[in-house]
């Protein structure tokens, strides 16, 4: 972050030349505003297209904006009947789950991949990336039968399960990168002078991995925001989501499917706007991913 | 002021390699300040982390004041460990880092910030509360990190390596800095290294570590005078050693037989060691043999020849005038001092 670089260094710390120090300095800030910009280009672009399509009454070759515009697209979807915000904040919950359970069950997970060599070590490896490796769709026949039996389809929580095929991996992932880079003897360290088991962890550990864990779970959120096949099958049609709803009207209503995609892209770009610092820079969260 | 026992402490990582510590029994005594030496890899670091509690071991006890304290944890031992690379915080001030351990006994804010500008004057960086631990420099790190321990009154203070990151003038510096606060707090000290003259200048008693095992726990000048094993003499050098066998308070070698009262061992074969500086050049007398000046080099302070004794050679450290009283390829009669005279047991007795 570069707050703190920016301070003058202690006197006689062997700190850089101050010329040296503005031109670096500088430099920085000329590479965050390319960063940004680009980031904004790459995901905000496509954007405009699907609007003027939703917005788009009359659009016929060769002109190339639309002849005549109309509103009904989005008036169709902020009308109550097709529950387009309940299904948006559906979608929504169940991401928000899937990233909660992420984070739970892919942060140990990872330490332990990262730090400790075990017996089967990279038997566990590629178990984790199978589900990234193989088609998410043979996956999900198999766990189907399953979840038919045990009576998790068609439902949310079998949704929010069968999600975590995809996200765990890339949490699993992620946190072991971090992990690999981290070294554990900061926590005796704190112990040593008196901090808790639990105390470590939040004054220690967590602001270690923090950026790791923002971006796993970023991760995490879009694959399971944006999960069309995984949802369709196991939800059987009973649970909504956004993807779902999208597809319908892809055929039937270019206008409609051009609103809504505004509608799902919009969180997916504003989410990582918020945490592209912990995509950049020095952070690098996601540098140790090689290790794997 | 606490003292720390250890009896059969052993740890073993992996069964197939040994033991990283092996068997050690230790009387770490109240308010001293011991030294933990020995080569890199030998359990130095292994042993710390088990006192302070970060490390279970796998057989053995480690008790304080003669209670076992191998069920409390380290946030409870009154044990503080500093490891090697300082490891400040990066995401906290120094005064944050320093304040750590008391924040964590909740020690109010108010009392806190007094205690660290106390800490920082102690360790002679006033006024650097709100600086980033990455702005300071390696010996500054380093203080802090002395400084973060001691803020906390330990009872034991573990210092691991505290001088091996740092340069020359850095490294004097640290070390009267911890006698100093050593002598002052009389907290019972134990510190790492692996140079044994740091050990012999800090250390009122020094361990001596091989492979997890301890060779000799003594004061430091015994190190000198009586070391226990030929490979106790090597590591802290510089002596000359001669293959004899030893009986009745005389030791033959292949150059002749030596009066020698001083011993490690009732008899049998056994080592000769005499240091450089108890070999005399030139007056014949009891405990003298002939030898031939092989080379030598005038130091300044004084001389140092090599002679060949029949089929052995040894270095004698004399007066820096002696330059001139002998050539190379000169007989000079050589004499060992008997009261100086050390004599080990074989190399080979000694695994
Ligand atoms: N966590 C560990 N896992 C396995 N072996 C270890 C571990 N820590 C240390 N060792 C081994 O134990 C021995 C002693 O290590 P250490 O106590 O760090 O030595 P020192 O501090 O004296 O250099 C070494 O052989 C080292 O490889
Ligand atoms: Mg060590």
């Amino acid at each position: 972050m570069a707050d703190t670089r920016i301070e003058p260094t202690a006197a006689g710390a062997g700190g850089v030349a101050p010329e040296d120090k503005e031109r670096r300095f500088s430099w920085r800030i000329t590479g965050r505003w390319v960063g940004i910009t680009g980031l904004l280009a790459f995901l905000v672009a496509p954007i405009v297209p699907l609007f003027i399509w939703s917005i788009s009454f009359r659009w016929f070759y060769p002109a190339i904006l639309p002849t005549e515009y109309s509103a009904r697209a989005w008036t169709e979807v902020i009308t109550p009947h097709n529950d387009v915000l309940g299904v948006a904040w559906n979608t929504a919950l169940i991401a928000l789950v899937v990233t909660a359970l992420s984070i739970l069950l892919g942060v140990p997970a990872g330490r332990a991949l990262g730090l400790y060599e075990f017996r089967g070590k990279r038997l566990v490896e590629w178990m984790i990336l199978a589900p990234i490796i193989v088609p998410g769709l043979a996956v999900v026949l198999g766990i189907h039968v399953l979840f038919i039996r045990a009576g998790l389809s068609n439902s949310i929580p079998g949704v929010i399960l069968v999600h975590l095929v995809p996200t765990l991996p890339y949490m699993t992932l992620v946190m072991s990168g971090v992990f690999a880079n981290y070294d554990t003897d900061f926590e005796l360290q704190a112990r040593s002078l008196g901090a808790s088991r639990w105390a470590t962890q939040r004054l220690i550990t967590l602001p270690a991995i923090f950026p790791g864990v923002v971006v796993g779970a970023l991760f995490a959120f879009i694959i399971s925001w944006s999960q069309y096949v995984l949802t369709l099958l196991i939800g059987g049609g009973q649970v909504q989501t956004l993807p779902l709803l999208l597809f319908g009207f892809v055929r039937s209503d270019p206008a409609i499917a051009g609103a809504l995609s505004v509608v799902f892209i919009l969180p997916a770009v504003i989410v990582l706007l918020l945490s592209s610092r912990y995509l950049s820079g020095d952070n690098a969260a996601v540098g140790g991913i090689g290790n794997i | 002021m606490t003292q720390v026992t250890l009896s059969g402490l052993t740890k073993i990582f992996d069964e197939k390699s040994p033991p990283a510590v092996d068997q050690l029994d230790l009387e770490i005594e109240s308010g001293k300040l011991t030294a933990l030496l020995g080569p890199s890899g030998c359990g130095k670091t292994t042993t710390m982390k088990m006192i302070a509690g970060l490390l279970r071991p796998t057989s053995g006890d480690i008790s304080f004041d003669g209670d076992s304290i191998l069920s409390i944890p380290p946030e409870d031992r009154g044990a503080v460990m500093v490891f090697q690379n300082y490891l400040l915080f990066p995401y906290m001030t120094i005064a944050e880092n320093i304040g750590f351990g008391l924040k964590m006994r909740k020690v109010d804010r108010k009392e806190i910030r007094t205690r660290v500008t106390d800490m920082l004057d102690l360790v002679q960086l006033p006024g650097f509360e709100d600086r980033k631990p990455r702005q300071l420099s390696g010996g500054q790190q380093q203080r802090i990190a002395l400084a973060r321990a001691l803020i906390v009154q330990p009872n034991v203070l573990l210092l691991d390596e505290p001088l091996s990151n740092l340069d020359a003038h850095l490294r004097d510096e640290m070390r009267e800095l911890i006698r100093r606060i050593q002598t002052e707090m009389g907290i019972t000290t134990v510190f790492v290294t692996h140079d044994q003259e740091e050990a012999v200048v800090l250390a009122d008693r020094i361990a001596l570590l091989f492979d997890g095992r301890l060779q000799q726990f003594d004061v430091p000048d015994a190190f000198f005078e009586s070391p226990q094993s030929v490979e106790i003499a090597k590591f802290f050098g510089g002596t000359n050693f001669i293959p004899g066998h030893y009986e009745g308070g005389e030791i033959t070698t292949s150059i002749g037989r030596f009066r020698a009262p001083r011993s490690a061992v009732d008899g049998g074969d056994a080592v000769l060691s005499i240091r450089p500086e108890a070999v005399t050049l030139g007056a014949a007398g009891g405990n003298s043999v002939m030898g031939r000046i092989r080379s030598h080099v005038y130091v300044g302070r004084y001389a140092r020849f090599r002679v060949t004794l029949g089929d052995i050679e040894v270095e004698a450290v004399t007066d820096p005038g002696q330059v001139k009283m002998f050539n190379d390829g000169d007989e000079v009669p050589v004499t060992f001092d008997s009261n100086k005279i050390w004599v080990i047991g074989p190399a080979a007795a000694h695994e």
